[in-house]
């Protein structure tokens, strides 16, 4: 026990350097994975036929490739086409793509859970769709999509180590390289998930408060 | 004001209107009564375009209603639905300046200030910054009804604004109702309420399988109906032993 501790002690300073990056890392990708999921389910609730056909398409064929395969595809298939990108910029479009679909499948079933008698209330106030979008549709489903959300969040941060295989030095990764390097494999994997946990259950406990500061009273 | 004619419309298989026409003068109020599925909430649904009709005329204030005009014609003839439809994230006062804020495009302020006078008029000026769920079916329809008049409408449709409620709490909203007749506002109202439409309505118009049997002057009518079948659905409601 007291060899663990100040191996931790030695390991603590790298290893959360590590977690540092994954927080960054998963932040970005969370901000990329909002806006296009955003995107590719108000593409699913159109009027236009080719638009929906697009969103399906995209969501299909996004969720069918492993997020490794994605992540190798943007570092290494990419700079063949011309485009090269950073490490860590790859492993945010990466993952922010990966997981745009899964947010996408959130919120349309967010937004298909409104009441469509709200949105007959914002027609009736001369709301054109665009507007009852805005002001009806999206904020209430956003509210009924944040369960899921939250549980998406913590899954993209627990993904966010398969950053580690395209060479960032997030928390895997850097764990990896001192496991590698000083053969404490027990203890510096038993600190890493601790540090997952650590980073985890505020985010799940953060969300929970929003979702009960957004509940309609 | 308002003129239908000849209005058709089918939901699949199911024909709910077979040429409904009737017209509603300024300032009139006119009760839509009938039986359930005799087609009175379409037609309603069909004025402000939440329905379609399949064909027919509607002219509101002497517009003819399809797709360039729809927009116009919402922003002037206003809604009262029979489960409320307040918007639940929203406060009251916020439910009522919604319309006004974001699609008359009215200063907050401006808005604001009118919609507590319209909220303290339907006897809601001390709830305004609570949120829909925390009221009472009655409260809530008459803050719908506060949120119709916001838009400065020159008709409201009212679709079955009583049914939803507890029985005790019928009156506040008949009340409220009643006054904004006195005070001239065109209204078609779908109702149930027989002694109300008798009181208060100037015409009243029986509809059944998807037409209009009999049509006169409320207060005549609903108490010596001509039309058999108008005589046999009143003697139903108001003797249902």
């Amino acid at each position: 026990m007291n060899e663990f501790l100040t191996d931790a002690a030695l390991f603590l300073p790298v290893l959360l350097r590590g977690l540092w990056t994954t927080i960054l890392l998963t932040l970005c990708a969370l901000v990329v994975s909002v806006m296009l999921g955003l995107v590719w389910a108000t593409m699913a609730r159109a009027r236009f036929g080719p638009l929906r056909a697009a969103a399906a398409t995209i969501i299909n064929v996004v969720r069918g490739i492993p997020i490794i395969v994605q992540l190798f595809c943007v570092y290494f298939v990419l700079p063949e086409a011309g485009i090269n990108l950073y490490p860590f910029a790859a492993g945010v479009i990466g993952l922010g793509l990966a997981y745009s679909v899964y947010q996408a499948e959130n919120f349309r079933a967010g937004f298909e859970a409104v009441d469509p008698a709200l949105l007959e209330a914002a027609k009736s106030l001369g709301m054109d769709d665009r507007l009852a979008m805005r002001r009806v549709v999206l904020p209430l489903g956003i509210r009924i999509a944040l369960p899921p959300f939250g549980n998406t969040t913590v899954m993209l941060l627990k993904d966010s180590s398969i950053a580690s295989t395209i060479t960032i030095a997030e928390l895997t990764r850097a764990g990896q390289l001192l496991a590698i390097s000083t053969f404490k494999n027990g203890t510096v994997y038993v600190l890493i998930a601790l540090l997952y946990l650590a980073a985890s259950l505020p985010l799940a406990a953060g969300v929970r408060m929003l979702e009960r500061r957004m509940a309609t009273r | 004001m308002i003129a239908i004619e000849g209005i058709h419309k089918a939901f699949g298989a199911n024909h709910v209107l077979r040429g409904v026409t009737f017209t509603v003068e300024a300032g009139e109020v006119v009760c839509l009564i009938g039986p359930s599925g005799s087609g009175k909430s379409t037609v309603l649904r069909c004025i402000n375009g939440l329905e379609r009709a399949d064909s027919g005329s509607i002219r509101v204030a002497g517009q003819e209603l399809g797709d360039a005009t729809l927009p116009a014609i919402r922003r002037s003839v206003a809604m009262v639905f029979q489960r409320f439809n307040l918007f639940p994230h929203r406060t009251v006062l916020e439910n009522v300046v919604e319309g006004p804020v974001h699609v008359l495009k009215e200063p907050r302020a401006e808005a604001e200030a009118r919609g507590r006078d319209l909220l303290a008029r339907v006897g809601m000026g001390d709830r305004a910054d609570e949120f829909p769920m925390r009221l009472s079916g009655g409260q809530q329809q008459r803050v719908g009804i506060a949120r119709a008049l916001a838009m400065r409408p020159q008709a409201v449709l009212f679709d079955e604004p009583t049914s939803a409620l507890d029985p005790e709490r019928v009156g506040e909203v008949l009340q409220v109702m009643r006054s904004l007749a006195e005070e001239g506002m065109t209204m078609i109202v779908v109702t149930h309420e027989i002694a109300f439409a008798r009181e208060v309505a100037d015409r009243a118009i029986f509809m059944d399988g998807g037409t209009v049997v009999e049509q006169g002057a409320a207060r005549a009518m609903l108490t010596d109906p001509q039309e058999p079948r108008t005589r046999l659905f009143l003697d139903r409601v108001l003797r249902p032993l």
